[in-house]
């Protein structure tokens, strides 16, 4: 039976995607889509945190390096009763903690990013400290296919093998499309799996659209006692409202007033042909 | 603790280098502290750290040569409560891992502690890729940075102590060449942002920090032969500046000299500069570091005195800015 009210969420929070880059008149929309299914699974089923437990030290922590889909966070954060959603009406606006990058500011972020390359190495120094302190929580912390050729991440991708972080899990938003062009014609990175798996890490692949095989596949961590855990995430950017689908102009296009109209009535119907019996 | 103490208490005599007194600082605390971690990139040698990992196993991470990903892990551990010292060799922490500090450490405010060794010219002829002449001058630009460059044991010693207890992040940088003790402390008296003044004279002011201050503290010996009284002050945190004992020092209008192992942009002497200048003081004002040259090669005191930062090197400075500013007591 699909978790329909995890498909019913992801639509309201594709909604308030487009309508708060509507608002901001700014903002990454194609990644926040892209990566918006893995959001709710992460928040809504995976991880232990939530405002109540946020300064627990044994709370599950999230990071995320693709920082610039910012949006998908915070519309995920102000559902999880972080903030109130209306504070997301200052998007981008002067003196707003809520701006293009995830920052600390706001409640529920747990690290700053936005220059890209950075989530991997944090994230192996907070799986190093729970191992440390002998700590159960685990460290999940997203990837952009096209932040790959940062060096970074391959020194930390060493690190997490070295030191068996199977508490551990990046999940690579496999969108194929950065601000360029294709990720594969930009500078290829793939085949991305073998490559992990080669520094010693258990790769995954996933339909990141599909909840409930993200389900099944975080069900499984860790995939090997003693192994950091990849999952590969194919998605598509600008997914669930079609004209945006796999469209370049999507990587921070902003709608304007007819498309933003035509994206909201494309999810209303979306959300009909999800049974009507799970309240938000 | 009892060595620090022992630190202060031979004036004159020779110290042990900076960064031996910073391991030996550092296995005290994690004596009793197990939230102590260093953390290491192949440089636990370097670091005299050999013997903190041989007591402490489970208390250092070794990253390997990979300094970007030293700092990234370093501000994940420090997320996780744990006070952490991330140690490498200052030129390649503050230069290669630079948007790891701006934005892991400083931004995200994780208190990391980011101990530079052998600092400034200290590589000597392993020549430019090993020296550190950038680093006050882009961690000043950095918001929430404080900078400290220890003169002796017993500042060394204070700034671990002080660091470990920070709950922000601190970027401490020294040199490995042994340290004379420069002042006697009865009192363990020692604040970030807070100048020790190791001598007290009236005619002119040296303002050095880190291994400049022992030159500049001869330098005043020198000039007092020649009825010439300096004021020497450690201004061990560069950033933030000791803005109040500063502008004590600058009211009487005399000469100032600073000295640092640093290139003269944008280190120590532009910042007191800056403060002299925009609070209306308009002392004779001299940096003394290292100009914006290919820079010589040589043994960290070949480059020392190549570039005037010797006893008479600076001695020499003050008399000729006295001069200038027509206040000869020759």
């Amino acid at each position: 039976m699909p978790d329909q009210h995890l498909i019913k969420k992801s639509i309201h929070y594709r909604k308030n995607i487009v309508r708060y880059i509507y608002h901001a008149n700014a903002g990454h929309t194609g990644g926040s889509l892209s990566c918006i299914d893995i959001l709710n699974v992460l928040y809504n089923y995976v991880m232990n945190v939530n405002p109540e437990n946020f300064d627990s030290p044994d709370r599950d922590r999230y990071i995320q390096s693709k920082g610039h889909s910012v949006e998908a966070l915070f519309v995920v954060l102000a559902d999880k009763g972080f903030f109130p959603e209306m504070d997301l009406e200052t998007l981008c606006k002067y003196n707003s903690h809520y701006i293009g990058h995830p920052t600390r500011k706001v409640r529920g972020v747990e690290h700053n990013t936005g220059a890209l390359g950075h989530g991997l190495p944090v994230s192996v120094g907070v799986a190093i400290g729970a191992k440390l302190g002998e700590k159960n929580f685990r460290v999940f912390t997203l990837l952009g296919d096209g932040e790959l050729p940062e060096g970074s991440n391959w020194e930390a991708a060493l690190t997490a093998a070295h030191y068996g972080l199977d508490n551990l899990c990046a999940i690579v938003d496999y969108n194929k499309l950065q601000i360029t062009g294709r990720t594969s014609e930009v500078c290829n990175t793939d085949p991305i799996d073998t490559k992990f798996e080669s520094f010693g890490w258990t790769v995954r692949h996933v339909d990141g659209h599909d909840i409930d095989a993200l389900k099944a596949c975080f069900d499984a961590l860790p995939f090997v006692k003693g192994k950091p855990n990849l999952i590969i995430a194919d998605t598509v950017k600008g997914k669930g409202i079609s004209f945006m689908e796999n469209q370049l102009k999507w990587h921070h296009g902003v709608p304007d007033e007819k498309q933003y109209a035509d994206a909201l009535t494309e999810l209303d119907v979306a959300s009909t042909t999800v049974p009507d019996d799970f309240e938000l | 603790m009892s060595t620090i103490i022992e630190h202060g208490s031979n004036v004159g005599t020779s110290g042990k280098a900076n960064l031996e007194v910073f391991s030996y600082t550092l296995q005290e605390l994690a004596s009793n502290d197990k939230s102590i971690i260093v953390v290491t990139s192949d440089s636990r040698g370097s670091g005299k750290l050999t013997p903190f990992g041989q007591k402490y196993p489970k208390q250092i991470v070794e990253i390997g040569i990979a300094e970007q990903n030293l700092v990234g892990v370093a501000a994940g551990l420090a997320s996780t409560g744990k006070k952490v010292f991330a140690v490498s060799p200052a030129c390649f922490l503050t230069a290669r891992a630079l948007e790891q500090i701006k934005n892991d450490v400083a931004y995200s405010d994780n208190a990391v502690k980011l101990i530079g060794i052998s600092a400034g010219v200290s590589y000597g002829a392993l020549g430019t890729t090993h020296h550190s002449l950038h680093d006050y001058a882009v961690m000043r630009a950095i918001n929430n940075m404080i900078i400290v460059a220890p003169a002796d044991n017993f500042e060394t010693a204070h700034a671990i102590i002080k660091a470990a207890e920070c709950h922000h992040p601190v970027y401490l940088r020294f040199g490995k060449k042994p340290m004379p003790h420069l002042k006697n402390e009865t009192e363990n008296d020692f604040q970030f942002g807070k100048a020790r003044v190791i001598r007290r004279g009236g005619d002119v002011t040296f303002i050095g920090t880190g291994e400049t201050v022992y030159p500049s503290l001869q330098a005043a010996e020198k000039l007092s032969d020649q009825n010439i009284e300096a004021m020497v002050i450690s201004m061990h945190t560069v950033k933030p500046l000791d803005y109040e004992l500063l502008a004590s020092v600058a009211a009487n209008g005399k000469p100032i000299v600073t000295v640092e192992e640093h290139m003269i942009f944008g280190g120590l002497g532009e910042a007191c500069a800056s403060f002299l200048l925009q609070n209306g003081y308009t002392n004779p004002f001299k940096i003394v570091g290292i100009p914006d040259e290919y820079t010589v090669t040589g043994s960290q005191n070949e480059i020392f005195a190549h570039y005037g930062m010797t006893p008479d090197g600076l001695a020499g400075t003050a008399v000729k800015l006295l001069q200038r500013s027509g206040v000869n007591k020759l």
